[in-house]
Order: C-alpha cells, then sequence, then structure tokens
C-alpha cells in the first residue's frame, strides 16, 4: 500500500514496475477482486469517457445556455490550420471541453477525480491517440496511472471544490494526468511525480466560484486549461526538468492552501466571478433572483 | 485512508453536473431509500452549507430525490426525478438551513410513510463519495477509513452474534464495532467498519437474519 507519491515512486522503482501496475495490484488488494475484474471496470469508464467525447464534439448545449458548442469551435479552428499552439495541444482542449459540455449538460461521464474536472484526464488521453497509438490495454493503464496520482492527493489532501477550491479539482486532474501522460509516452514513474508537481504547483491557490452554482463558468474553460497544463508539464518532465518542492510537499501545500481559502471562494457561488456584476446578472436570469438574494 | 479504491478516483459513471452535488446526493438518498426499505410517501430535505448555496445549479434536488426512487448515479431518469415523485405522489419539500455544518456539503434527510419515518444525516466529501453521519438521532461514529455498514435491529439477545457469526463465516475481520440502542429491547444499531468491501451476498445473509429489521452500507 502505496501513501505518498515519494512511496508509489520508491515502490516502482524498486519492483521495475509501472505504477498503473501498483494501482491495479492494490485494488486487487483492497477489494479481492480478480485482475480482469478490475481492468474491465476500467474499460467501462474508458468507454464512457469516449462517448462523451464524440457526445461533445457534435455540439451540445446546458439547459442554462452558458455553455456549450465551444469543443465544435476548437475543432473547426484546427482544422483551418491556422492553429498556434499546436494541434495536439488544442485537440486535448477541445476535447476536455467536449466532455466538460456534456457533464453541464446532465450528460453521463466519469468523474475524474470529479465531475467538475472530468474533461482533463480523457481529453490528455484522446488527443494524444493519433501520435502514440495506444491500444486498449495501455489507454486503461492510462487511466489507472492517473488514479494512482489521484489517491494520494484525495488521501493527503482534498478532491472536493467545496473543500479546498479548484486547485482540489481541476488541479489535482491535472496533476493525474500530467503523470499518465508521461508513463504512456515512456517516461519513468519519477518523471510522472515530478509532472504532477509542476502542474499542481501552477493550479494552486485556483478558487472554485462557479457563476451561479453551476458546473459551467469558469469550469468549462478551466478544465481546457487543466489540459495544456497537464500537457506542457508532461513535456517539461520528460525533457528532464524537476520540480524543486517535491510532489507530496506540493499536495500538502495545497491542502493547507484550501483549509485556509475563503468559504465564500469554496463552491458557495458567493465570490470570485461568480460575484462580478455580469456573474450576478447571469444568476438573476437563469433563477430569477440572485441565490443570496433570497 | 478515506479513499480506498481507484474507481473513488477514476469514477463514478454517473449523470452531470457535479460529482459531490449530484452524484454524492443521489447516493446520500439511496441509502435513505434502502434503510427505510420501501418507497417513502413523503421526504423532507434540508440542504446545509455549500448544498444550500448551490443545490439548484448542481441537480442536487433532482439527484437526492432520484435516490428516494433508488436511482443509481449513472440512471438517465435522475433528471426527471421530480417529475416522476410527482407521479408517484411522493411529497417532497426542500429547506435551505442556515446553521453552519461541520462539512460544506451536508444534507437531512427524513422519509415517512404511514408506517414509519426515517432520518439521516449525510455528507458529500468528494468524488461522489458519501458518509452518513448521523440516523435516527444516533450520531455514527466513524472513522470513514474503511468500509462500514450499519445493522438496524431489534434489541435481542444473539443479533450481535449472528452478525459477527456471518462475517466470521465469510473471512471478514471487523476493524471497529459500535452498538447503540434508544431503549432496552427496542431499536438499536450495529455499525461495523470491516477490513474488506462487502460484497452484496454478504449484506443479502446478515439481511436475512432474524431481528435484523435493515442493512445498508454507510461507507465503501
Amino acid at each position: 500500500m502505496f501513501r505518498n507519491v515519494a512511496e508509489l515512486v520508491e515502490l516502482a522503482e524498486s519492483k521495475q514496475k509501472k505504477i498503473s501496475t501498483l494501482m491495479i495490484e492494490q485494488e486487487m488488494e483492497v477489494t479481492g477482486k480478480s485482475r480482469d475484474q478490475i481492468i474491465d471496470q476500467m474499460g467501462v469508464n474508458l468507454d464512457v469517457m469516449e462517448q462523451a467525447v464524440e457526445k461533445g464534439l457534435q455540439g451540445v448545449r446546458s439547459v442554462s445556455g452558458l455553455t456549450g458548442g465551444d469543443a465544435v469551435l476548437l475543432q473547426n479552428y484546427i482544422k483551418s490550420g491556422n492553429a498556434l499552439s499546436g494541434e495536439l495541444l488544442l485537440d486535448a482542449v477541445s476535447k476536455a471541453v467536449a466532455t466538460n459540455e456534456v457533464n453541464a449538460a446532465m450528460g453521463t461521464i466519469c468523474a475524474t477525480p470529479t465531475a467538475g474536472s472530468a474533461g482533463v484526464v480523457p481529453g490528455t488521453l484522446f488527443a494524444l491517440q493519433n501520435k502514440l497509438k495506444p491500444n486498449r490495454e495501455q489507454k486503461i493503464e492510462f487511466l489507472f496511472t492517473a488514479g494512482a496520482f489521484g489517491f494520494v492527493v484525495a488521501n493527503n489532501a482534498s478532491i472536493s471544490g467545496a473543500a479546498g477550491g479548484c486547485q482540489a479539482e481541476v488541479g489535482s486532474a491535472s496533476g493525474m494526468a500530467a503523470a499518465a501522460i508521461v508513463e504512456l509516452a515512456g517516461g519513468t514513474p519519477a518523471q510522472s511525480a515530478e509532472a504532477m508537481a509542476i502542474t499542481l504547483k501552477n493550479m494552486l491557490g485556483l478558487v472554485c466560484d462557479p457563476v451561479a452554482g453551476l458546473v459551467e463558468v469558469p469550469c468549462v474553460k478551466r478544465n481546457a486549461m487543466g489540459a495544456a497544463n497537464a500537457m506542457v508539464a508532461a513535456d517539461m518532465a520528460l525533457a528532464g526538468i524537476t520540480s524543486r518542492i517535491p510532489c507530496d510537499e506540493v499536495i500538502d501545500a495545497m491542502y493547507k492552501i484550501g483549509q485556509t481559502m475563503p468559504s465564500a471562494l469554496r463552491e458557495t457561488a458567493q465570490g470570485g466571478l461568480a460575484a462580478t456584476p455580469t456573474g450576478r446578472e447571469l444568476e438573476a436570469k437563469i433563477f430569477g433572483l440572485p441565490l443570496n438574494k433570497k | 485512508m478515506k479513499f480506498r479504491s481507484v474507481f473513488d478516483i477514476i469514477g463514478p459513471v454517473m449523470i452531470g453536473p457535479s460529482s459531490s452535488h449530484t452524484a454524492g446526493a443521489a447516493r446520500i438518498g439511496r441509502v435513505a431509500r434502502n434503510l427505510f426499505n420501501r418507497e417513502p410517501k413523503w421526504a423532507h430535505i434540508s440542504f446545509y452549507g455549500s448544498f444550500a448555496q448551490t443545490y439548484k445549479g448542481h441537480g442536487t434536488d433532482v439527484a437526492i430525490v432520484g435516490g428516494l426512487l433508488d436511482f443509481d448515479t449513472f440512471d438517465e431518469r435522475i433528471k426527471e426525478s421530480l417529475e416522476i415523485a410527482r407521479k408517484k405522489k411522493m411529497k417532497i419539500t426542500f429547506r435551505e438551513e442556515e446553521a453552519v455544518p461541520e462539512h460544506p456539503n451536508t444534507a437531512k434527510i427524513t422519509v415517512g410513510d404511514d408506517d414509519g419515518e426515517l432520518e439521516l444525516v449525510g455528507i458529500s466529501i468528494g468524488g461522489g463519495k458519501i458518509e452518513i453521519i448521523e440516523l435516527n438521532g444516533f450520531k455514527l461514529r466513524l472513522s470513514g477509513h474503511n468500509p462500514a455498514i450499519l445493522v438496524v435491529h431489534d434489541d435481542r439477545f444473539g443479533a450481535i452474534a449472528n452478525v459477527s457469526n456471518i462475517l466470521a463465516k465469510h473471512q471478514i475481520n471487523i476493524g471497529q464495532m459500535e452498538v447503540s440502542r434508544k431503549e432496552k429491547g427496542k431499536m438499536a444499531l450495529m455499525t461495523i467498519e470491516v477490513d474488506h468491501n462487502l460484497e452484496d451476498l454478504v449484506i443479502d445473509e446478515i439481511a436475512a437474519l432474524p431481528n435484523i429489521t435493515q442493512v445498508a452500507r454507510i461507507v465503501d
């Protein structure tokens, strides 16, 4: 059983095993289920993720009308050939957006680690499909590696926006994705940990301030940037760049920042973007009157 | 460790938009339904903290009623649960409470019909994972670190021994156990924390024992 990232990396190195393998083995131990059962269960989650991305890329709109259609805009833009920041990167962004647009439209998604941050991990995974050509087994492993890092964050800090702000949700999701990208690209377990640390460092302090309390604005675009952040951090780690602050200490810092974050910025729709004039106006339009004036 | 399974992190498969406010809420509602053991005729639902502030936007109300109707987190019918409840003549009331709860995502559900009532308090701790912290006024002192079941039973000799025998038969170790009752010979509760997740088969066997009223998983 690993309790933190340092133990996870040490286990992987000493046993010469991939992080995904260690996560599967731990799951077998905890649940008493067979390897095949566990892999099949993750396969179901993978299928749900793929269907959500496909649905989002066809264009969806939420009930409130606040979000939807941006994944399509991005795909069209990529096809124009004028993309400045790289097609693969934007593909990841559009697929993250697609997932969260489906989520906002009350469609079926797989929480990774939460619903509000469900776009980052599948967005990056399906964008890497053409470049790294993972088979189904490798895609499933990607999810176990992401899960292993999320497992550490959930147990040592938090993955709840109400408890720790958006850094705990999209921040965690991005770190998880970065670590999994590194493994899929052939990086070492230590590089996965570096990628997680680099990503999460850049998400520290991110507040949860959803307009009208809906998982739409700014959640969809935070997933977009979370995916971009994960891709870049994975590249940095694969280039050999390390984080001066070890991954576990970054996770601990995230936890402490969350604890000192005021409640107005933890999923209560009382501060940040939710409390801007436009945020309040949108809220009034959707619900008839502002939530804080009821 | 609060999160024990990788599927707490990669999962659940669910109807959006929020794992804590939608999927978690559905799960709290479903525990109430399972403990009540039948479809309630009415339900009073109180929201605290972030639940009170944002339940409309997150579909927390729809999800919790979906749970009361025995829908799982990925059941498409969740979206229409208020309408379905209305058709079934289930009376539902919601309250936004001002009191500041210990956990930001807290809901209290009271369900009932002509034959009885049940009240529980649940919290949604992130990623769709929940804990039940109070049942019918009993505080459930769980560590939250291990899977746990709640057994409601008649306060009779042998009831506790029978339950622990079944766990022993399935080689399940009890980490912590608490028994409590309101009055001698009346309703009593066992909260049992175990080292491994319990299969449905074990739960069913316990439920079939004499003097056992209800069994539900409260932490998985």
